[in-house]
């Protein structure tokens, strides 16, 4: 019965949610702080029951909803889930519901408002991630920036003026482009949106050219991809730590996901003709960005640059597929594909849960220098228990889910070409190399500051944290099929339209 | 009848109760309740153990090989969880559980005074776990899973002392030194998977004959042959678990670590993962002789220069160390034979017989009050008989002394290489012929300097100067002074030598023809008949006994009778004789104490290097070009083109005439030029 709108509820919960929030105000901060929590949790359970009535068995986009929007124009509101988007949507509630608990009582200035601005921003990402008209992705696109400006503007640290530019101008000018592109299609199919729709367009080698790079100057600044991924260290270390969570949790998650629903399906020709940019631009990614990563002296822009890196797999794990499909291997290039899809989950829980055991550190010593560190498992085990975890799962150990979609993507790619595996699977060495360096100068050793022996252990409500993204790491890396399951049906679907040429 | 899957469930999980419990619970059940529960666990997968060996062996039960839930699915691609239980794996299951249920109770002796005794225990269960995991696989995925996660526990156990600083070295680099093995290791399951279309052993093992003439494309013009190319790279992974030339360097350092894991992971059951993976992966290897002659020089390689360096160290456990690399090598140089039934058969007598030398080595350093160097011991016989005895037999396991269970796996390696005609068979041989005389040098040198021989440390009274705290990982003492006279372990630290003591005697003897020369295997070993050497071998053998006694007129025996005369006379008879040879031979000397200076090139290149290369990416790359030049330089030309704009807005009403003057010849002059 929910059905017709469950969609829209799942956007519009929380950001009309941010209301109530908003008008507690900073003179009733716990008012505002369990309400948001409240409306955090209910957008969660509506997402769980988005996944008990979603047929996992079926492509066809589900929960449909189409309304006119600017009738002028022809722009509908259309919102409609497939697996791809549904496992998406999970990710953000799941998350938005961590970074409220995480930002408690670490947030004292102006806390409604930070509440109110995170959940205004969960409620435009699970937008994107619904949207059928491209002009209503692009509106949610856009306007999710505005919260994360201001998070990053009003609760970051001493850089974030130039942070929060350098962020704005990178990606507003990377969806610029896209917004051209999409008026150009728009005009093409005699005045539509609808993705279906431009999906169905016939294109020119030259128009799916230009448009290839429209969409991917826009979505490579989100992901992001080298070289145009500078704003993310910036942003990063600028941002709060709920910020951060939800930058590299979700936001990233956006650019990939672009990838999937504008360039390949839209311009198949274009991106199967520069696959090999985009592959040779991921394997930078793990490999030059893996080299960076290991002498960082800011945790924050370790952890920072090891998301690009392992994004990396994302965009190599989508276009991967083409050459796959183009020599007829169907089933590597959905082991491809579905690889950049477990990856990106397992990024969203593995940097969220990297990320939040920074800020814990962060809120007891005031750094992220990893030299004022050391020894700090002497003081907070239990602490020490979930970074070690964490590090491994970043690290791509078996049995978290950090290992599975980087296997998987290393498995399709080596059907592809050994060189490409060859490369990406140096992240084994490197991304150990880089994380396992921090964990010995920050967990291990004598404690040699001594602001770290003063530290206390993690408190009852970080530990529920960490422990649902525990959790989240532990089970997707020991079984990852229901996930993959979930997903199967739009995957294998996705593939079919690969092997579409459109050119007439 | 079939093996009960609850039964298997029980051998691998049993150990995974015990770890969670001690592990995230040690605090509640205390010390007691945590060793009880881990120790409980281990007996239970050891007793189950050894039910299904006993099932399998007399024919009672069948190979087992069933999924228990699918991991992945995508298209013709599945990965699973499941057991595959043949011989190979039991015998494997045994060993492993066997030798660390006696750790387990070892380990109540070995760190009663350690604050992380639950937590100690809880690692090595959770060992034990991935250990099991990894040889009761039936695919390449959980393979890979048990895999590194035994690395990870070996991590966590090498730098179990993380206030030390060459503890959490030592970690760090075994960790990426093994990943570097893992990164070929992976791609050769890529590879599997890209050439058989499965990552289940069952399947790839049944169609592994399709590799034949298969060829994966390197370059437009460059061909390599599939079965290869998939077991150089499996036999990379091997060779950073099993610490192999030029991957061995993370097994010394990682004797930081507690000496019960030095045993237990380090010497019988982690570091032969890798022999154990191509033993099970024989159907792959046995199609490619390029492949075999790899893993054979490598082998050799380290089988005879590694246990050189043995010779030169002064750490009693380290001895050990370079001797279980050497051994390690043997076994290796069997499987490049093809002779993995005796590889796998030096796999098992090894782990008791290294197990036992690895805990007697510990009760010595108990002894002598966590003082490691062999400088400061000497005649410890007297106080510790059983050590003593049962380091002996362990020590002549390992020189291969006729009748001891050593002397059957590694002389059967050394004749089955000896019929080899594989590219690289020649080198080899000598090589294990060679270091047969090593290892009995290094061994008897160890032993002479431990047990026998005069006293070379002091024991001042202390009694006064009330309880010195001699913690593990504190200096707490000058070298060679002791506070208390050295005694015999506890019967927790006996016990387990006793029990290792009795299989490396006997099991050789015992075990020697069915698991080399009879069909024991069965179909979890497959060799070609022209590659068959211990078939050859067979042929000649006429029972232990005979094999044994004709063992005492072979070179290998000669060799070990040589190198016990020398140091019997150097150590015992005439001490300034070795302080002559090490003058004499300086250069030699030095080179072996610098271990062929193997790791500090590793260390100038690629940690230092490592480092360099990132510093220089970043600041060359990401911070001058993409942001400097890129971002920041947009920003500012951006700004400068502003400024040069701004000031063409003047205000002056003549800046403004003069421009619209300037703007209209140039419009009417581009209409003139245009009209030409």
């Amino acid at each position: 019965m929910f059905n017709h709108f469950l969609l829209s509820l799942l956007i519009w919960l929380p950001i009309a949610g941010a209301i109530p929030v908003l008008l507690a105000g900073s003179a009733r901060p716990n008012l505002a702080r369990w309400t948001s929590l409240l409306i955090a949790v209910l957008t969660f359970v509506v997402s769980l029951l988005l996944l008990t009535q979603f047929n996992a068995d079926s492509p066809i986009k589900q929960f449909v909803e189409d309304y006119q929007w600017i009738s002028a124009l022809n722009v509908h509101y259309g919102l409609a889930v497939d697996g791809i988007s549904v496992a998406l949507i999970l990710l953000t509630s799941f998350v938005g519901i961590l970074v409220i608990i995480g930002a408690w009582e670490v947030i004292q200035d102006k806390p409604h408002q930070y509440m109110a601005a995170m959940l205004v921003l969960e409620g435009l990402m699970i937008g994107v991630f619904c949207a059928t008209d491209a002009l209503l992705f692009y509106a949610f696109f856009e306007a999710m920036l505005i919260p994360m400006f201001i998070l990053i503007g009003v609760w970051g640290g001493p850089r974030r003026v130039y942070a929060t530019l350098k962020f704005f101008i990178y990606t507003f000018l990377g969806s610029i482009f896209m917004l051209i592109g999409l008026i150009y299609l728009y005009n093409k199919a005699g005045g539509s949106f609808d993705l279906n729709t431009l999906a169905g367009l016939r294109l020119s080698m030259k128009e799916q050219t230009w448009l290839f790079f429209a969409f991917l100057f826009a979505f490579a600044v989100k992901v992001p991809m080298v070289p145009v991924h500078t704003w993310l260290p910036d942003a990063h270390v600028e941002a709060p730590t709920g910020g951060s969570v939800v930058l590299a949790a979700v936001m990233l998650k956006i650019g990939g996901y672009g990838f999937l629903r504008f360039s390949l399906p839209i311009v198949p020709d274009a991106s199967e003709a520069y696959a090999w940019l985009v592959i040779g631009l991921s394997l930078l990614a793990v490999v030059y960005i893996g080299y960076i990563a290991l002498v960082q002296e800011d945790m924050k822009k370790l952890v920072a640059y090891s998301s690009v890196a392992h994004m990396g797999f994302v965009t190599l794990g989508i276009f991967i597929a083409f050459m796959l499909v183009r020599s007829g291997n169907a089933d590597a290039a959905k082991l491809g594909l579905q690889g950049a899809m477990v990856q990106m989950i397992s990024h969203g829980f593995v940097s969220g849960a990297m990320f939040s055991c920074i800020g814990v550190l962060y809120d007891r010593l005031h750094s992220r220098q990893i030299k004022d560190y050391g020894g700090v498992i002497n003081v907070m085990p239990w602490f020490g228990f979930f970074y070690m975890l964490f590090a491994m799962a970043n690290s791509g150990l078996p049995g978290t889910s950090g290992f599975v979609g980087e296997f998987m993507v290393i498995l399709a790619s080596f059907s592809a070409n050994p060189w490409i595996a060859l490369f990406a699977a140096f992240t084994l060495i490197i991304g150990a190399a880089y994380t396992l360096w921090m964990v010995k100068r920050v967990l291990w050793g004598e404690v040699t500051n001594p602001h770290v022996a003063e530290m206390k252990d993690i408190n009852g409500r970080e530990a529920f944290v960490l422990l649902a993204f525990a959790a989240a790491v532990l089970v997707l890396g020991v079984w990852p099929q229901p996930l993959i399951h979930l997903m199967d049906a739009s995957v294998t679907q996705l593939v079919q339209q690969l092997g579409n040429h459109k050119i007439y | 009848m079939e093996l009960s899957t609850s039964i298997l469930l029980t051998i691998a999980l049993a150990p995974l109760v015990g770890c969670v419990l001690a592990g995230f619970l040690g605090r509640f059940l205390g010390r007691a309740g945590s060793h009880s529960a881990t120790i409980l666990g281990v007996a239970i997968s050891c007793g189950l153990s050894f039910y299904v060996l006993y099932q399998l062996t007399t024919g009672a039960a069948v190979n087992y090989n069933h999924n228990l839930y699918t991991w992945f699915e995508i298209g013709k691609f599945s990965a699973s969880v499941g057991f595959l239980i043949d011989r190979l794996t039991a015998m494997m299951m045994v060993v492993v559980t066997f030798v660390s249920l006696l750790v387990h109770i070892y380990t109540i002796g070995y760190m009663k005074d350690d604050p992380g005794y639950q937590r100690f225990f809880s690692y090595i269960s959770l060992f034990t776990f991935s250990m099991l995991m990894l040889v009761m696989s039936n695919n390449f995925m959980q393979l890979f899973f048990g895999w590194e996660a035994v690395g990870l526990v070996s991590y966590l156990l090498i730098g179990f002392w993380y206030k030390k600083p060459t503890a959490i070295y030592a970690n760090l680099k075994a960790f990426l030194v093994n990943r570097v093995g893992d990164f070929g290791f992976l791609l050769g399951i890529a590879a599997v998977l890209f050439f058989l279309h499965t990552l289940d052993y069952a399947t790839a093992f049944n169609d592994a004959h399709t590799l034949l003439g298969q060829k994966l494309q390197i370059t437009s013009t460059v061909q390599w042959d599939a079965a290869t190319v998939i077991g150089i790279l499996l036999f990379i992974g091997a060779m950073g678990k099993s610490a192999q030339v030029p991957l061995h360097v993370w097994l010394p350092d990682s004797m930081e670590g507690p000496t019960p894991i030095s045993a237990l992971i380090h010497a019988a059951t982690m570091v032969t993962a890798g022999i154990f993976m191509v033993a099970r992966m024989s159907p792959i290897f046995e199609l490619s002789e390029g492949a075999l002659s790899f893993v054979m020089i490598i082998g050799a390689t380290g089988a005879l220069f590694t246990g050189l360096i043995g010779i030169v160290q002064n750490d009693i456990k380290r001895v050990v160390a370079y001797s279980t690399l050497s051994q390690l090598g043997y076994m290796t140089v069997a499987l490049g034979a093809s002779a993995y039934a005796g590889a796998v058969f030096h796999l098992m007598t090894h782990a008791f017989f290294k197990a036992l030398l690895f805990l007697g080595a510990g009760s010595v350093i108990i002894a002598m009050h966590h003082e490691q160097d062999m400088r400061y011991m000497g005649g410890l016989r007297k106080y510790m008989p059983i050590t003593w005895i049962t380091m002996w037999i362990g020590s002549l396991a390992l020189c291969g002394v006729p009748f001891f269970a050593g002397f059957y796996s590694k002389d059967a390696i050394i004749e089955a290489v000896g019929e080899s005609h594989r590219w690289g068979a020649g080198y080899a041989y000598f090589c294990v012929l060679a270091g047969a005389f090593v290892t009995a040098t290094y061994t008897f040198r160890q032993m002479y300097l431990t047990f026998h021989g005069k006293e070379r440390f002091k024991v001042v009274d202390q009694h006064g100067h009330g309880h010195h705290d001699d913690h593990h990982d504190e200096d707490h003492h000058e070298p060679g002074v002791l506070h208390h006279a050295p005694k015999e372990s506890p019967w927790v630290v006996t016990l387990p030598l006793i029990l290792l003591a009795i299989p490396s005697l006997l099991i050789g003897y015992f075990a020697i023809q069915p698991m080399l020369y009879g069909s024991w295997f069965g179909n979890a070993i497959q060799v070609h008949e022209i590659h068959n050497v211990l078939g050859k071998l067979g042929e000649e053998f006429h029972g232990s006994l005979a094999m044994a006694l004709h063992g005492f007129g072979q070179p290998p025996f000669w060799l070990v009778a040589a190198a016990f005369a020398i140091t019997t006379y150097i150590y015992l008879f005439n001490p300034s004789v070795a302080d002559k040879i090490k003058g004499a031979l300086k250069p030699l000397w030095t080179m072996l104490d610098r271990k062929y200076w193997i790791d500090d090139v590793y260390y100038a290149v690629f940690a230092k290097g490592g480092v360099m290369l990132g510093r220089a990416l970043w600041k060359g790359g990401d911070a001058s070009v993409i942001d400097g030049v890129l971002v920041n330089g947009s920003a500012s030309l951006i700004q400068r083109i502003a400024s040069g704009v701004r000031r063409l807005q003047s205000g002056y009403l003549y800046h403004y005439a003069f421009a619209m003057i300037l703007g209209l010849i140039l419009l009417l002059g581009g209409y003139w030029l245009v009209g030409q």
